[in-house]
Parts: C-alpha cells; structure tokens; sequence
C-alpha cells in the first residue's frame, strides 16, 4: 500500500516511514500541509496519515478541504492531542479513523485495513503461493479453489509467514509481532494459532513446518 | 476553619434589605405623624388662646378706656361694644377687679396682681391659679387725673379656660385621629416601596441564581446604577474564570502533544529495532522498553483524560446524549482493536432511542474507558457483550466480558486513583480507567456498579437517567 504521512515531528516521521516499508508499503512524508498538498497533487495514495498539530494550520482545516474536494482517499488521524473531544471532532470532519499517538503498530495495520474494507476497496493484490491464494482484504485464504475465512490473528499469522517464504521465524519473532506487547502471552500461544493455521491450510501444497528448537517455515512443497 | 464559618453564617440569618427598609420606613411614618399630632395640637392651642386673649385684651383695655374721672374718684360707664364683647367670652366665668391708687375699690379683690404693672394702654397677660380654677387674667393701667393728681388705675379682667380645654381636647383628638390615620397609610405605602425599590434587585438575583454556577456567559440582566458596578465586577469575575478554564484546557491539550510526540518516535523506533534484533538479550531489553512506553503513554493518558474529566465535570454541560448512537460508533471503533485479540464485541440496542443530558466527552470517556477494560482483561477469542436497555426511568448500558473478573475488590476499591486490581497480572494500566468512569457517572448523576459474573468475567453496568 501506499501512504501519504503528514506529520511535522521529523524524527516521528522517519521513524514511522521506516516501520511501513519494514512491513512492506510504500511511504512519502509531508512535513505541512503545504507539502501534502504538493504530494496529493503528484501522486495518488491509499491512505493519508494526517497529524492534528502541523506548522501551517490545523490537520482538521486539510480534513475539511479534503473532504470539499470530493477526494476519497481515506484518512486516518494520529493524534497527540488529549482533548477526548478532538477525537469525537475529527471523525465529524470526515476522518476514517483516529489513533492516539503513541501507538501499537499492528492496531494501525488492523485500523488501515478495517477502513479499506469499510471503503469497499481492493487495492491490495491478492498473493499467491504455491496453490494458495491469500486475500488478506477480504480475510480469507483459497486453497485449491476453496475458500477459507480466517481470523485476524490467522491472517496475520499467514502474512508474515508469507513475507519470508522458507524463512525460519522464531516462536519470539511471531510473537512480536502477533501479540500486543502489553498482553500476557503464554509459552505455547504461537502453537495454537500454529495449529489453526494448519487447519485452514490442510490440504493445501503450503505447509508450515516445525524446525525443532529454532521455529517454524513456510514451505510450498 | 471554613467549616466553622459556613456554620455560623447558617446560623444567623443574612440580614434582609426588605425587612430592615420597612422598619425603617415605618418608624419615620411614625415619627412624622407624632410631629403632626405635636404640630396640630399646638398650633391649634395657641389659635385659639390668641383669639380669646385678643377678646380679654380688648374687653380689658374697653374698660380701662371708658374710666372717667369725677370728683373724688372715678366713674365706668360700659358701652355696649364692651358688653357684647364680654358676652362673646361665651361660657366661661368672668372676674374683674378695679384698682384705684393702688387700691382696690371694686370687683373681687383678692384677684392675684401681675408681676410687672402695666403702664400703658396695653394689656398684660398672665395665667393663676384662684379659688378653685386657672384664670386666664389680663391687666391694663392708665393713669386717671382725680382731684388733680395724677392716679394709677388698674383694670384686671380674667377669665376661666375650662370651654377652650374643652375645644383644645376636642382638636388634640383630632389631630390624633389624623397622626394615627397618616401613620396607617404610611405603612402599606412602606411595603410597596420597599417591594418596587427591591424588585430590580429580586430580579438580578434571580437571574443570577436561574444560570445556576456552571454558566460561564456573562450576565446581561438590565439592572440599575446603583447595581451597575455589582454586574460589572460579576462578569468581570466570569470572564477571568473563563480564561483561566480554557488556559487549563490549552495547557492539557498541549501537555499531551508534547508528553505523546516523543513517546511515538521511542515506541516505534523500538519496535523497528526489535523486528531488526537478532540476539535474545536485546529482544528481551526491547521488548520490556516496549512495555514501559506503552505504560507511561498510558499513564499520560489516562491522567490527561483524568484532568480533562475533573475539569469538564466541574462546568456540567447538558448536551441531549443519544446513547444507542454513541455506544454504537464506539464499539464500531474499537472492532479492530477486538479483532487483533479475535475478540467478539456483540451490541444488543434498543429500537427505541435513549436519550440523556450531560457532557457528551465525558460519557465517552467512560464508555471508552470501560470497553478498554473489557477488551484489555479478557483472553483472546472470547466475547464482551454490550447491551443498552431501558430501565424504568433510567437507561442501562452494561458491559459484560469473559475477563479475570473483580478478583474479589469492589468497585469502591477499583475506582481509586492509581489503584489497580490484584489480578491485573501483566496487563498494562494506569488505575484511574474505573475512577473517570465513577467520575463521570458522578457528573451526570448516573450510577456505576462493577460485579462479578456468575461464569467468570465482570459486568460494568451504568445507568443514565433519561432526559424527558
């Protein structure tokens, strides 16, 4: 996917970019609305992530033009700021969503992806592998024509297996990125969502294996 | 100390501006009516004892005119006029006495002499005692030529007062009746003044109380010059208030901006050196400062909100609240938050709309703050079913998770500040989630209660009393 990052805290920016293209997207940086304009008008983008607080004006006068000129890419709203009505405001304004910053990085994927769903779009490419094609959009996975629905922790159990296809991931590694670092995680919860996995994978050429004492692969037969 | 001066003001009564205006306003009424009465009586005494005194002089003086001197003494031949004047003294006694040389040749006398002999033909009055009543005498001398000496003649001519008294009580009962009368109009007429004069000031009062103490606008009630300053320092005070509150919301808005920013960068930079680390200590070293960002940005947060609940609480503000509505978009907004735990939220809603008066933010806030529990507390792949209904008069919104459940505290326990469950286990929290919801249900007089499930779980239920 594409991002437009409009946001004024350089460090956070670059910060943020780099995380995005680490899972894969494509991210530009705004550093006013000036910028983002020029960026907007250069380019097209799957979602812009607008900061409230920006040198030349208030993130909520962009919402408001954006929305007068009819322009349909969704925007997501990292605030900084506290005022719980700001948040309320915001999505008056025409914003898809809002995060309070700082914030989870998997709740952002989860809050992208649940707005491009609710937008109806299907941006995302479906990927294949083996005889399995993922459709990480629409939540399911098709094994040999068949169509399987997957939960979210299935689905991005899936999606990072299949970012690195033959690579061994540690048990540590998934966990990173499964679970919220502020949730309990017990020793054998990876096995579990391991064990899902296979079932909706069952019949299919892919398989995740078991590399004893180091993780697991993905592996297309 | 404050408390001892509210209870001694409760004590005594404020002195009333009515009250203290009619008594006042009586009490001069009746002051001026006594001058009346006073003034009345008097007045008409002296009238009346003029116009008799001026008759006695007269007559006296008639008398001593018509004295003609014949050989060895004098002779008095009254006129008419002095007998008509005379016969004017009405019902009153007369005595006379007629003093030639000194002596007295005629009339009655032991009559009592004045102090002072009158010389000339002017009549000298004075008041006795004699016999049995008070005489009113008047004296007049001349000099009468007998025998060709020159000889002092004095006429004195007195008369009882008792028909004049009469009269004079008569008039003093009069003007009585009149000082009674002025003083019993007076004060009807002192309650109405006192009424219209105070009314402008009943009016600003009620105005004033009518806002009630969380109406920050300034007041615009007409009001008299007298009261003029009063407004003006009121509104004054309202508008430094005003400032001071929205200083205070700038100041939390900017304290988070500034708390929340950097926070951002270190969580995301850690979670990038993470996805990068490859040697467990380091993994582990992150991930705790992963942790530790993730705590203080709740704490922040939590006391950011705490601050903004505390101070919007204070200013009580009556927006129409359509709960179905809100509860709805919230438990839409936390969906993907659910979701990255598989969690279920499942909404029961009424099909009729449920309705209430309060701060909007704040009854967010508790909503917010208690699906965050629910979704924080409970294992992955259970449901948090959210229900709103009406209860009676009030509507019923519980949130019901498959969590830890209280772990045997109670709500009066769990909604301190900074005071976390004993189950809370490695759950990230800051311990004032469950004090902005008992807050808030505070601020709109709602009700909050926390209780265990049967099958494990809590259930937060809250009831909003609904607008009419």
């Amino acid at each position: 996917m594409r991002f437009l990052l409009i946001e004024d805290n350089a460090d956070l920016a670059r910060s943020v970019c780099a995380r995005l293209s680490l899972e894969g997207h494509a991210a530009d940086h705004a550093v006013s609305l000036a910028d983002a304009d020029d960026h907007l008008a250069a380019a097209t983008y799957d979602l812009i992530l607008l900061d409230i607080t920006l040198p030349d004006g208030d993130g909520r006068s962009f919402l408001a033009r954006h929305r007068a000129a009819q322009s349909d890419t969704p925007v997501i709203v990292l605030t900084a700021r506290s005022a719980i009505s700001d948040r309320v405001d915001t999505l008056d304004l025409g914003a898809d969503d809002y995060l309070t910053k700082p914030f989870d990085f998997a709740e952002l994927e989860a809050r992208c992806r649940a707005v491009l769903r609710r937008r109806g779009n299907t941006l995302s490419p479906q990927q294949r592998y083996a005889d399995l094609i993922f459709d990480p959009m629409g939540a399911n996975v098709s094994v040999s024509g068949e169509t399987r629905e997957l939960r979210n922790r299935e689905l991005r159990l899936l999606e990072i297996l299949l970012s690195a296809p033959g690579r061994i991931l540690s048990k540590d590694q998934l966990c990173d990125r499964l679970f919220s670092y502020s949730e309990p995680v017990s020793d054998n919860a990876i096995e579990v969502y391991i064990a899902r996995l296979r079932r909706k994978l069952a019949g299919s050429e892919a398989r995740i294996e078991t590399v004893r004492g180091l993780g697991y692969r993905l592996t297309g037969g | 100390m404050s408390r001892r001066m509210n209870r001694n003001m409760n004590q005594r009564r404020p002195a009333s501006l009515r009250r203290r205006l009619v008594v006042q306003l009586i009490a001069l009424s009746a002051v001026l009516a006594l001058i009346l009465y006073v003034a009345v009586r008097l007045g008409a005494e002296r009238a009346s004892e003029a116009t008799l005194d001026g008759i006695l002089g007269a007559a006296t003086i008639a008398i001593a005119e018509e004295l003609r001197s014949v050989e060895g003494g004098a002779e008095l031949e009254l006129s008419p006029g002095t007998f008509s004047m005379l016969a004017a003294m009405g019902e009153e006694r007369i005595f006379h006495r007629l003093d030639l040389g000194g002596h007295a040749v005629t009339g009655y006398a032991d009559l009592p002499l004045p102090t002072a002999t009158p010389t000339a033909l002017t009549a000298v009055f004075y008041n006795a005692p004699y016999r049995d009543a008070e005489l009113r005498l008047a004296a007049v001398g001349r000099s009468l030529m007998i025998d060709n000496r020159p000889t002092p003649v004095l006429v004195i001519v007195a008369q009882t007062r008792e028909g004049q008294r009469a009269i004079a009580q008569q008039l003093a009962n009069r003007a009585a009746a009149l000082g009674l009368a002025v003083f019993l109009i007076a004060v009807p007429l002192s309650l109405l003044a006192a009424g219209t004069l105070l009314r402008p000031i009943a009016r600003l009062a009620e105005a004033v109380s009518r806002r009630g103490g969380h109406d920050l606008r300034p007041v615009h009630h007409r009001a008299p010059a007298e009261l003029q300053p009063l407004v003006e320092q009121l509104n004054a005070f309202i508008a430094r208030l005003r400032t001071t509150l929205t200083q205070t919301e700038t100041f939390i808005a900017e304290a988070a901006h500034h708390i929340r920013t950097p926070l951002a960068t270190l969580r995301s930079e850690a979670e990038i050196a993470l996805r990068q680390a490859q040697d467990e200590p380091t993994r582990v070293q992150l991930r705790s400062m992963i942790r530790a960002t993730e705590e203080s940005a709740r704490s922040a947060n939590q006391l950011l909100d705490h601050a903004t609940v505390l101070f919007r609480a204070e200013q009580q503000a009556q927006d129409k609240v359509d709960l179905g509505v809100m509860t709805a978009a919230l438990v839409d907004r936390f969906g993907p938050t659910a979701d990255l735990k598989d969690m279920q939220l499942a909404l029961s809603l009424p099909s009729e709309r449920l309705e209430t008066k309060g701060d909007a933010v704040l009854i967010e806030a508790a909503l917010r703050n208690l699906l965050d529990n629910a979704l924080k507390y409970s294992p992955a792949d259970s449901t948090v079913d959210i229900s709103l209904i009406r209860d009676g008069i009030n509507a019923r919104l519980s949130v019901q998770d498959q969590g830890r459940g209280l772990g045997g505290e109670t709500l009066a326990d769990l909604s301190q500040r900074f005071r976390r469950g004993v189950n809370v286990g490695q759950v990230v929290g800051s311990g004032l989630g469950l004090t902005i919801v008992a807050e808030t249900m505070a601020a709109v007089q709602g009700r909050f209660e926390l209780t265990d499930r049967e099958d494990g779980g809590t259930c937060a239920t809250l009831w909003f009393p609904l607008s009419v």
